[in-house]
């Protein structure tokens, strides 16, 4: 502080920190306190906010264990709250794309990292940069061109005699398809990062010693990738949680995403109260997952934002 | 066997390529077929109709001035401030440091929905409704961030010695600042405004609860979904696609022009110093 004091003097200091103020205080933690505080709050008219009915309570939180809902798995069937349920899954779709795009990148990041010749490094990551910058909404909506009935996918398979009548494909399973297609990238260049700092050296002193290649992968190049791993898995893991577009484009009816919950308390039953506590209740998840992913590769925060 | 191997990992490569690329050829396909669904096939000839639907659509105009306008107001607020965060962390140690850093990296890592709810309360709190004004604040909230990590990351290779050295010249304060500090750091502040432009521009998770009635593109596309797009959407696709394509061509070409100079002058320098040996 004296340092910035010396070299900037005064002015300029209180400038800096002014602005570093704004930024944590009026757009970051202020807002999520409001929201924290009134996520306790009830749902009411305007004329009788600060009156009677209005107390702090757990309402709100409580409606997620509202609305039961019939639903089997594994041919087991059973009730359970519908907002439980879409809690969870949307943490267990999320958390299989993530290990979709993680075994879908890591060839690409060591290819990258270690077998292209650097000349073409450029070029390529020109061509993988293409997709990154056509927004989330369009590659979402390119799914839907291919996935929807009178599609190509279903002409195709048709085509091939593979299937005789068109299949429905708006679902899980193409939300799926459409979230790995659009974060398969936040997955590719943490890893290739990781990797591009391991010297090859090592790789080669693995395999003069024996190693067979599968050896060579698990035992130094996977260690040396945790940072990158950690990293892709929760950009990735993050940005599936917190889509609204994908699951909205690719899942047609059937699929009910949590953010949609929130969406449809904020925006359609204006309730922002009960929206409040269920975006907090998102937020929870993340922050508990963000801590849980530095525990297991043991990492730092540094090392995942990046 | 390593022959076999990277055979393996080009043909992989190439499959991963197509598997990114080819969805994006299908959708811009479709802004030419004259079929009102947007779709490949059936193929019902070649149009321009949706082209033309495109130019005449007011309010996707007003929705790319609304997306520029709030492009350009975050990358003006966000520039300064993550210059300013990365100032002031680079320059204190310790506890303080990481609980900054956390607080600066955090809303990175927040859903964007999670900021837009938030922002959204926070200002209607002091009566401040919806509107794009506040998807800039939302926006800015994180996209700020990037800017700091960029500029803190050019800091780590600054020579302090070089503010001391101004400082006992005489310099004033504002111009350490100006001459000194400031011209190292503008390649990251400017790839931190052109990061921040076009984060802005894709946002669509804060922008959706923060607009208000306003529309930016995202949400305009967003708001057909509905109603089944129309193909107009595929030729949105198609311009967005091509620009951004002509953009990294136009870089590539610099680029490489660049490396083919400094190859130049590194053989001449060789030739020259060899010359002096003799």
């Amino acid at each position: 502080m004296e340092r910035l004091l010396r070299r900037y003097g005064a002015v300029l200091t209180g400038t800096f920190i002014a602005l570093t103020a704004f930024w944590l205080l009026v757009l970051v933690l202020l807002p999520n306190f409001t929201m924290l505080e009134s996520s306790f709050r009830p749902y009411l008219p305007a004329v009788e906010i600060g009156g009677q009915k209005d107390f702090y309570s757990f309402r709100n939180y409580l409606t997620i264990f509202g609305t039961p809902f019939d639903t089997s798995l594994l041919g087991m069937h059973f009730t359970i709250p519908l907002r439980i349920l879409i809690f969870l899954s949307t943490i267990f779709y999320s958390a299989l794309v993530t290990v979709i795009t993680f075994i879908l990148a890591y060839p690409v990041a060591y290819y990258l990292a270690k077998i292209v010749s650097p000349k073409s490094l450029p070029t390529l990551f020109l061509l993988l940069f293409v997709p990154l910058w056509v927004s989330e909404i369009l590659r979402a909506f390119a799914w839907w061109i291919i996935f929807t009935f009178n599609g190509p996918l279903n002409a195709l398979l048709l085509g091939l005699h593979i299937v005789d009548t068109p299949v429905r494909w708006l679902g899980y399973n193409s939300v799926i398809v459409g979230l790995v297609y659009t974060y398969v990238l936040f997955m590719v260049f943490p890893l290739y990062n990781a990797m591009q700092s391991l010297d090859s050296n090592q790789i080669e002193a693995a395999e003069n010693l024996g190693s067979p290649w599968w050896r060579t992968h698990w035992r130094v190049i996977l260690p040396h990738s945790k940072p990158g791993i950690a990293s892709g898995a929760v950009t990735v893991f993050m940005l599936c949680a917190g889509s609204i577009l994908v699951p909205t484009i690719l899942g047609g009816t059937s699929v009910q995403w949590f953010t949609q919950t929130i969406q449809s308390w904020m925006l359609e039953a204006l309730d922002w109260n009960s929206g409040a506590a269920y975006a907090f209740i998102l937020l929870t998840l993340c922050i508990v997952f963000v801590f849980g992913m530095m525990r297991v590769f043991g990492v730092k925060l540094s090392d995942i934002a990046k | 066997m390593n022959k076999k191997r990277d055979y393996l990992f080009h043909l992989y490569m190439g499959l991963f390529l197509a598997y990114l690329l080819i969805p994006l050829i299908i959708m811009g396909g479709a802004s030419f077929n004259d079929n009102k669904v947007p779709s490949i096939v059936p193929w019902k000839g070649w149009t321009d109709r949706w082209f033309i639907d495109l130019w005449n659509d007011d309010r996707i105009w007003i929705a790319f001035r609304n997306t520029i306008g709030v492009a350009l107001a975050v990358v003006a607020l966000s520039v300064p401030i993550g210059t300013a965060a990365a100032i002031l962390i680079n320059s204190i140690s310790g506890r303080m440091r990481a609980i900054l850093y956390a607080l600066m990296v955090a809303p990175v890592l927040i859903p964007g929905i999670v900021i837009g709810v938030s922002t959204l309360l926070f200002w209607s709190a002091f009566h401040v409704g919806a509107g794009l004004h506040l998807s800039v604040l939302g926006q800015v909230s994180y996209i700020a961030a990037f800017v700091m990590l960029l500029v803190l990351a050019r800091l780590q290779s600054f020579d302090m010695g070089l503010e001391e050295a101004a400082l006992d010249l005489g310099a004033s304060h504002a111009q350490v600042m100006r001459r000194v500090l400031l011209p190292h750091l503008y390649p990251a502040m400017a790839a931190g405004g052109a990061i921040a432009f076009f984060q802005s521009i894709e946002n669509f998770n804060i922008t959706l609860f923060t607009r208000g009635n306003a529309d930016t593109l995202t949400v305009y596309v967003f708001s057909k979904v509905r109603t089944g797009f129309p193909p107009t959407i595929n030729v949105l696709a198609l311009l967005l696609i091509s620009v951004t394509l002509g953009a990294a061509l136009i870089y590539e070409v610099f680029r490489r022009r660049r490396a083919a100079i400094a190859a130049m002058h590194e053989a001449e320098g060789r030739r020259a110093e060899e010359a002096g040996i003799a």
